[in-house]
C-alpha cells in the first residue's frame, strides 16, 4: 500500500486497469452487431483470455524469486536427519535437478492441478491451510467494502455538491489524513477508544459467520472500520472529482430545469454518470485492501490469510508464500476484470 | 478552481521565478516543507536534543510512563538522573531517543527508494518508449509485477533476505513494487513528447539519440518524476513502519518507528504511549511528505490534477 505507489496508480484511474487488454476488433463486432448478448459474451471470454498472459508473468515472477531465495526446499523438507543421499533423492522427486527452464514446467503444470506444495513449518498441504484460513480474511474485506463504499460515496457527493464548503474541506483532509495515518495507529486508537476506553467491543478475535452472526459481526466491525478508513480515503475523494466533473454537465442543468427534485438530481443523474472512475478506483483499491488486511488481522489476530503470510515469512515458508501471492494476485485481476465488466453494464457509452 | 494565468511575456521572462514563488506560496508545500524540515533535524541532531543511546537496555527500568526519572550511576561514581520524557520500553530502552534516532531510517528509507526508483524506473522507461520490440515486453513484465499487490510483494521480497542484513533488504523490497509505476510515467511521457513538432523537427534535422533524449525528453520528465517521487518517499516511509512493525523489517533492536510500536503491541492496554508517540510522529512525517507532493503537484504539473 506503499502511499507513493498507490497514487501512481490512481492518476491512471480514469481509464481501465489493464488497458492494453483492451482492444478493439471491428470484424468481431460488425459479426455481432445484432446480437448484442453475444457481443458480451464474446467481450468477457476476450477479456478473460486476457488475463493469462498477466498471470503467466505474475507466475514467472514468483518462481524466479523463489529460485533467488536462499532457501533449498529438498534440504528443509528432508529434515535434519537426512543423509545426503536422502536430499538428492527429494531433490530428484522434485525435479529440482534438471534446468530452470523445466524446473518451471514442472512447477507451473503443478500449480495448475492445485498442487502448491506442502508447507515446510506446518507440515500440511498449502491448498488445506489455504482453505482453513480463508474465510476470515474474505469476511473481513467484504464487510470493509461494504462500510467504504456506503460511508465514501455519500461522503463524495456531499462534496462535490457543497465544493468549498467546510463539508468539502473536512471530507477533503479526511482523506488526506487516511492516506498517512497508517493502519495499524488508526487500529491501534479505535481499540483503545472503543474497546478499552468504551468497553463497546471486543479488542482481538475472530469468530466465524457459522457459530452465529451476531458474535461475527460484533468482533468484526473494528477490524473492518480500521480497514476501510483508507479505502474510504480512496474513494471519497475520486467520487469527488468524479462528480464535479459531471454536475457541471448540461443534462444536470437540464435535470434542474425541468424541476427534478435535488436528491434525484444527484443520485440518478449525475452519480450514474460520475459512476465509472468511482468503481474502477474500488477495484484498484483492493490492492491497498489485501496490504491493508494482512496489517489488520495481524492487529486484531484474525487467523486469515494476512496472518498466515506474516508468519510464513517469519518462518521462510516458501511454499505458502508463492501459493499466497499467486492466489492474492489472481483475485487482484479478477477483480479489475470484473470491474471493467460491471461498467460496461453501467455506461451503455463504453463500447467493447 | 480559479487559474490565474499570468501575462504571457512575465511568463517567457522569468519562469523559474515565477515556479519558485508559487511554491513559496502554497501552503502544502509550505507547512509539508516545514514539518519534513523538523524532522530531518530531529535525526540529524539526535544526539543533541537530550537523548541516550536508543539501543541500550535497562531491565529494571522498563516499560516506564513518560516522564519517568531515572537515576543513573556514572563510570566515576557520581549519581545523575535522566528524564525519560517519553517513556520507556519493554527493554528499558528511551523511548524519546528511538523517535529521534529512528527518524533517520524514515527519512533515510524515504529518501533512498524515491530516488532508486526513479533512476531505475527512468531507465526502463526510456528505454520502453524508445525501442518497439523491447516496449511489449517491457510493459508486460510491469503489468505482471503491477498485478501482484505491492505490500504483499515487499513481504514477499523481505522474505529472501536474512534477517537482520540491514537496512538494503528493506529499501529493496519498497524500491522493486514502484518502479512499474514510475516505469509508466516515464513512457507516458516519451510517447507524447515524441509527437511534439519540436521533437520531429530536431529528429529530422539530424539530432543525434541521446542528445535528443537529453535536450527534449528529459525535461518534460522532471516535473512528474519530482511529484512522483514524493508520493513513493511518503509511501515508502509507511511500508517500512509496516514492514517493521509486523517484525519482518529492519532487525528489532534498530531504532524505528515501525519496531518502538512492534514492541509496543503487547503492552498497548497498559501503555498505549508506545504506540502513540510514534504514531503521531509516523503519521505527521507520512502527512506533511503526502502534502507536499500534492502542493508540488498543483504547481509543477497541474495537468496530472485532472487526471486523479
Amino acid at each position: 500500500m506503499s502511499d507513493g505507489a498507490r497514487r501512481g496508480g490512481w492518476h491512471e484511474a480514469g481509464r481501465p486497469a489493464f488497458e492494453h487488454i483492451r482492444h478493439s476488433r471491428d470484424t468481431e463486432r460488425r459479426a455481432t452487431e445484432r446480437h448484442p448478448g453475444k457481443r458480451m459474451a464474446l467481450y468477457i471470454l476476450r477479456r478473460l483470455l486476457a488475463t493469462i498472459p498477466v498471470m503467466l508473468i505474475v507466475a514467472i515472477l514468483v518462481f524466479l524469486m523463489l529460485r533467488l531465495s536462499p532457501a533449498d526446499p529438498a534440504a528443509i523438507i528432508a529434515g535434519d536427519a537426512a543423509t545426503a543421499e536422502d536430499v538428492e533423492r527429494i531433490r530428484a522427486k522434485l525435479g529440482l535437478d534438471r534446468n530452470m527452464f523445466s524446473q518451471f514446467f514442472i512447477w507451473l503444470g503443478s500449480i495448475l492441478t492445485g498442487d502448491f506444495g506442502e508447507s515446510f513449518f506446518y507440515k500440511q498441504r498449502v491448498t488445506q491451510l489455504i482453505g482453513d484460513r480463508i474465510g476470515p480474511t474474505l469476511a473481513l474485506s467484504t464487510f470493509t467494502i461494504v462500510i467504504a463504499v456506503l460511508v465514501a460515496v455519500p461522503l463524495g457527493v456531499v462534496a462535490a455538491y457543497k465544493q468549498g464548503s467546510w463539508i468539502d474541506r473536512l471530507v477533503m483532509g479526511f482523506s488526506v489524513l487516511g492516506f498517512s495515518v497508517p493502519v495499524f495507529v488508526t487500529g491501534y486508537i479505535l481499540i483503545f477508544v472503543f474497546a478499552i476506553w468504551l468497553n463497546l467491543l471486543p479488542v482481538q478475535g475472530y469468530q466465524p459467520i457459522s457459530e452465529g452472526v451476531g458474535g461475527f459481526v460484533y468482533k468484526l466491525v473494528l477490524p473492518a472500520v480500521t480497514l476501510s478508513v483508507v479505502y474510504i480515503a480512496l474513494i471519497a475523494r475520486m467520487t469527488r472529482t468524479s462528480m464535479l466533473e459531471v454536475l457541471s454537465e448540461d443534462y444536470v442543468r437540464t435535470a434542474r430545469a425541468k424541476g427534478q427534485i435535488e436528491r434525484k438530481v444527484l443520485f440518478r443523474h449525475a452519480l450514474r454518470n460520475a459512476a465509472v472512475p468511482i468503481v474502477t478506483i474500488i477495484g484498484l483499491g483492493v490492492a491497498l485492501l489485501i496490504g491493508g488486511a494482512v496489517v489488520t488481522e495481524s492487529i486484531y489476530t484474525i487467523p486469515g490469510l494476512g496472518n498466515l503470510t506474516v508468519g510464513a515469512v517469519l518462518a521462510r515458508d516458501y511454499p505458502v508464500i508463492q501459493a499466497v501471492i499467486l492466489l492474492f494476485s489472481f483475485a487482484y485481476v479478477m477483480i479489475n476484470l470484473a470491474v471493467d465488466i460491471i461498467y460496461t453494464l453501467l455506461d451503455p457509452r463504453i463500447r467493447y | 478552481m480559479t487559474v490565474t494565468s499570468p501575462a504571457p511575456e512575465a511568463d517567457a521572462a522569468a519562469p523559474r521565478a515565477t515556479t519558485a514563488r508559487k511554491l513559496a506560496r502554497h501552503p502544502n508545500v509550505v507547512v509539508g516543507s516545514i514539518i519534513v524540515m523538523l524532522i530531518a533535524l530531529l535525526g540529524l541532531f539526535a544526539p543533541l536534543l537530550g537523548t541516550t543511546d536508543p539501543v541500550l537496555n535497562n531491565p529494571s527500568f522498563k516499560l516506564k510512563k513518560p516522564g519517568a526519572e531515572a537515576t543513573i550511576r556514572n563510570d566515576d561514581g557520581t549519581k545523575s538522573t535522566y528524564v525519560h520524557k517519553l517513556g520507556t520500553d519493554s527493554l528499558g530502552r528511551d523511548v524519546w531517543s528511538r523517535i529521534a534516532y529512528g527518524a533517520r531510517v524514515s527519512l533515510m528509507v524515504g529518501v533512498s527508494v524515491a530516488v532508486l526508483s526513479i533512476s531505475i524506473g527512468l531507465v526502463i522507461g526510456l528505454v520502453a518508449g524508445y525501442i518497439r520490440w523491447l516496449d511489449f515486453i517491457i510493459m508486460r513484465i510491469m503489468d505482471g509485477l503491477m498485478a501482484i499487490p505491492a505490500i504483499l510483494l515487499a513481504i514477499a521480497l523481505v522474505s529472501l533476505f536474512r534477517r537482520g542484513s540491514g537496512l538494503l533488504p528493506v529499501i529493496i523490497a519498497i524500491v522493486v513494487p514502484d518502479i512499474p509505476r514510475v516505469v509508466r510515467l516515464v513512457r507516458s511521457v516519451v510517447l507524447s513528447v515524441r509527437e511534439e513538432p519540436y521533437v520531429e523537427a530536431a529528429v529530422i534535422s539530424g539530432t543525434p539519440t541521446a542528445k535528443l533524449i537529453v535536450r527534449h525528453i528529459l525535461p518534460n520528465t522532471v516535473s512528474p518524476l519530482i511529484v512522483q517521487g514524493t508520493f513513493i518517499a511518503a509511501g515508502a516511509i509507511l511500508v517500512e513502519a509496516v514492514l517493521s512493525f509486523l517484525g519482518i523489517g529492519v532487525s528489532p533492536d534498530t531504532p524505528t518507528w515501525g519496531n518502538i510500536m512492534a514492541d509496543g503491541r503487547t503492552y498497548f492496554r497498559i501503555h498505549p504511549h508506545l504506540i502513540l508517540y510514534p504514531g503521531i510522529v509516523l503519521a505527521l512525517t507520512v502527512l506533511a511528505v503526502n502534502m507536499l507532493g500534492d502542493g508540488l503537484r498543483d504547481t509543477l504539473d497541474p495537468k496530472m490534477e485532472r487526471r486523479v
